[in-house]
């Protein structure tokens, strides 16, 4: 090892710029272009090998330099919920269905942007001087909802166009506020750990599409690497806020600042518990914290990975964040910086000897 | 066959955490194969016999996981909170114990609503593994349980937890014993996580690529969550006819109806609408095959206590062993 191995991995100026720049742009399911094309960008310089799949999926390699080395695929999903313009309903007024899983009750007055254009535009709704109480207390549904682009966005926009949120980055000490911190946050990891890919793994990084819409991207993705080990580098929801009333908390998931979360089972993977121990320990060999993500529902695509081929062993390991699937989420730096330094370890330390013994 | 189940059913293998009943099954078969493999999901996977002219590759599934607990928090006054691997009714929790892959015993009850009437859900549950606070509480997040029941013989039936699937476990395994030639490549699979969304089955299916397969579970009889079963304890194995995930082969209904007649083995047909089966798993591997499911009846499936007919269980054993000897001849 060289002295400067052994330096800790920072969290700099480079990487938050790179974060703003991939959080800033869109990326709808189905409609990852722009991500793709600036990832690409990004990873042309560090990369042997790049292609984009059927699926719209971008598979970067970085060879190993020896042979039959490891295969290790990494995986972070590039899209992002948003919704579809289904028709026109008046001077700029448009009709519109979700794409992913957002919370209805979450739409009304946020501002979008639609289409390549990027028009801007509000998903409307009546004021509270026109609301009567009793009105107040009932769901909106949403095909009572529309996007406003206002009469310029006459004919601006039609069938089949993505609108995602129209949120811009920002940064408060430690904290960061950006929509799609997931799986943004994933890319910006993936793109650091090429950087100073091991010599000793091939390493196999999937930016995937369509994770949002059922792990779509991932599934074929893993079929054209066939991997010997998948991790999935995901956003988890943290909820670790005190209940109302007053009861201890004991489903919050994962807890803002208290390191990368390692996932044990969610209601697509039961990750390999060979993989969870060889993280978990490093984690530990190298002072970084971290925590196990609270088992349960919820999934990564790690899902359909680990059922790719005849089988794969997995695990996902997420970065904590507030209010995922909302126009802004919120995240940690410390938490960040601590997710890539697991993960540069644990591909460092990686070897074939984590799976000598057959999985408990 | 009973002091084969015992060992079965007492073993502790929840779905992702199935090493300790594979080490059972492997030990207890390995004279039998040469050929005995664990896949990366933790299927144990034992061919028989070679493929000849009148012979199919044949793959016969029984899943080997059980249902369990996983511990996803630890409250500060020493409950045990917890997510399930499998489906775990909340109506068979309440005192019930759990016995946790670390050794640690405790029992499980839940928070008390206004509504004494009405089962709660799952996340008002927890263990009391008798820890007075979370400092010294002897489980974590991640540890994994299992029901603790003792198996028990009820003369001609016998309860245990897990008798879903460690049954059909058993009947692979005496299959195994019983047959003396074959003109087909058996290729037996002690899958894991079935009760999972059937992913051991998944993914071995795709690596045998067989030409037909057969997978043995276990069906509820009498009702489950209030759906009713023509299947009866007593009146033999039960040749699926479809569940919800699959429908079996017509083809294959037919060669197991025809073997069950020819062998004057008793049979019933099942229609199960609740659950499914590692066959919805496997039929549609690649591009597809021939599936059959046979079925052993089963009294309250997923409780602490499941109740299986001994004879049933050796029927099982005549159909499937029948089944595998001659060619197979589908029309």
């Amino acid at each position: 090892m060289t002295p400067q191995d052994t330096k800790p991995y920072r969290i700099g100026k480079a990487q938050l710029d790179l974060l703003a720049e991939l959080t800033n742009a869109n990326g709808v399911s189905g409609d990852e272009s722009e991500v793709r094309e600036m990832i690409r960008k990004k990873v042309t310089p560090l990369a042997d090998e790049i292609k984009a799949d059927a699926m719209g999926n971008l598979l970067v390699i970085k060879h190993a330099r020896k042979t039959n080395a490891l295969r290790v695929m990494v995986d972070a999903h590039m899209d992002e919920v948003g919704f579809m313009i289904v028709d026109q309903d008046g001077d700029g007024l448009f009709e519109f269905v979700q794409v992913g899983g957002g919370d209805e009750r979450q739409f009304i007055s946020k501002a979008v942007v639609v289409g390549k254009e990027k028009l801007p535009g509000v998903i409307g709704f009546k004021p509270i001087h026109l609301t009567p109480k009793n009105e107040r207390d009932s769901k909106i549904p949403l095909d009572s909802l529309r996007i406003d682009l206002g009469p310029a966005g006459k004919d601006k926009a039609r069938r089949g166009d993505f609108a995602a949120y129209a949120t811009r980055f920002s940064r408060s000490g430690d904290t960061i506020f950006a929509k799609v911190l997931d799986d943004r946050l994933g890319c910006a990891t993936l793109i650091e750990l090429l950087r100073t890919a091991p010599a000793e793994i091939e390493l196999l990084t999937s930016f995937s599409a369509q994770e949002e819409i059922g792990l779509r991207g991932a599934k074929v993705a893993a079929y054209d690497f066939e991997p010997q080990i998948v991790i999935a580098v995901d956003s988890t929801p943290a909820y670790d806020f005190p209940r109302p009333d007053g009861n201890q908390n004991t489903q919050y998931n994962c807890k803002i600042g208290s390191g990368p979360a390692i996932y044990l089972a969610d209601r697509g993977t039961l990750s390999d518990p060979r993989l969870v121990r060889f993280i978990s320990r490093t984690a530990e060999e190298n002072g970084i914290p971290y925590q196990f993500r609270q088992p349960g529902g919820g999934g990564t695509n790690a899902g359909a990975l680990h059922l790719t081929r005849s089988g794969i062993p997995a695990v996902s390991v997420s970065i904590p964040g507030r209010y995922a699937h909302t126009p802004i989420m919120m995240a940690s730096v410390t938490d960040w910086q601590n997710t890539v330094s697991l993960l540069k370890n644990v591909l460092d330390n990686l070897s074939p000897a984590v799976l000598l013994e057959e999985r408990p | 066959m009973k002091t084969l189940l015992k060992k079965l059913t007492e073993t502790a293998a929840p779905s992702g955490y199935e090493s300790a009943v594979r080490e059972m099954i492997r030990s207890e078969i390995a004279s039998l194969s040469k050929d005995i493999k664990v896949d990366s999901l933790g299927n144990l996977i034992v061919t028989l016999g070679k493929k000849t002219d009148q012979g199919l590759k044949v793959m016969i599934d029984a899943h080997m996981d059980e249902i369990g607990f996983m511990v996803s928090h630890v409250e500060k006054n020493g409950q045990v909170r917890f997510s399930n691997l499998g489906t775990l009714l909340p109506h068979y929790l309440a005192g019930s114990r759990v016995l946790f892959l670390n050794g640690v015993r405790g029992t499980v009850n839940f928070d008390r609503s206004d509504d004494q009437h009405k089962v709660p859900s799952l996340d008002k549950y927890f263990i009391d593994v008798g820890s007075v606070n979370d400092k010294d509480c002897t489980v974590a997040i991640g540890d994994v349980g299992i029901f603790d029941e003792p198996f028990v013989d009820l003369g001609n039936r016998v309860a245990a937890k897990a008798l879903d699937n460690r049954s059909s476990c058993a009947v692979l395994i005496e299959t195994m014993k019983r047959i003396r030639s074959t003109p087909h490549e058996l290729v037996f699979v002690f899958s894991a996580q079935e009760e999972t969304q059937t992913r051991g089955a998944t993914t071995a299916s795709y690596a045998i690529e067989p030409d037909l397969s057969i997978t043995v579970d276990t069906t509820p009889s009498l009702d489950l969550l209030g759906v009713k079963m023509q299947v009866d304890l007593g009146k033999g194995p039960a040749i699926k006819l479809r569940d919800t995930g699959m429908l079996a082969d017509p083809k294959v209904v037919a060669w197991m109806e025809k073997t069950a007649k020819n062998n004057k083995i008793p049979y019933q047909l099942e229609v199960l609408d609740i659950g499914t089966t590692n066959a919805r798993a496997i039929q549609v591997s690649k591009s597809g095959m021939p599936s059959g499911v046979i079925s052993i009846p089963c009294r309250y499936v997923h409780s602490p206590s499941e109740v299986i007919d001994m004879t049933d269980l050796q029927q099982t054993v005549e159909l499937l062993t029948a089944l595998l000897g001659e060619p197979i001849l589908l029309s």
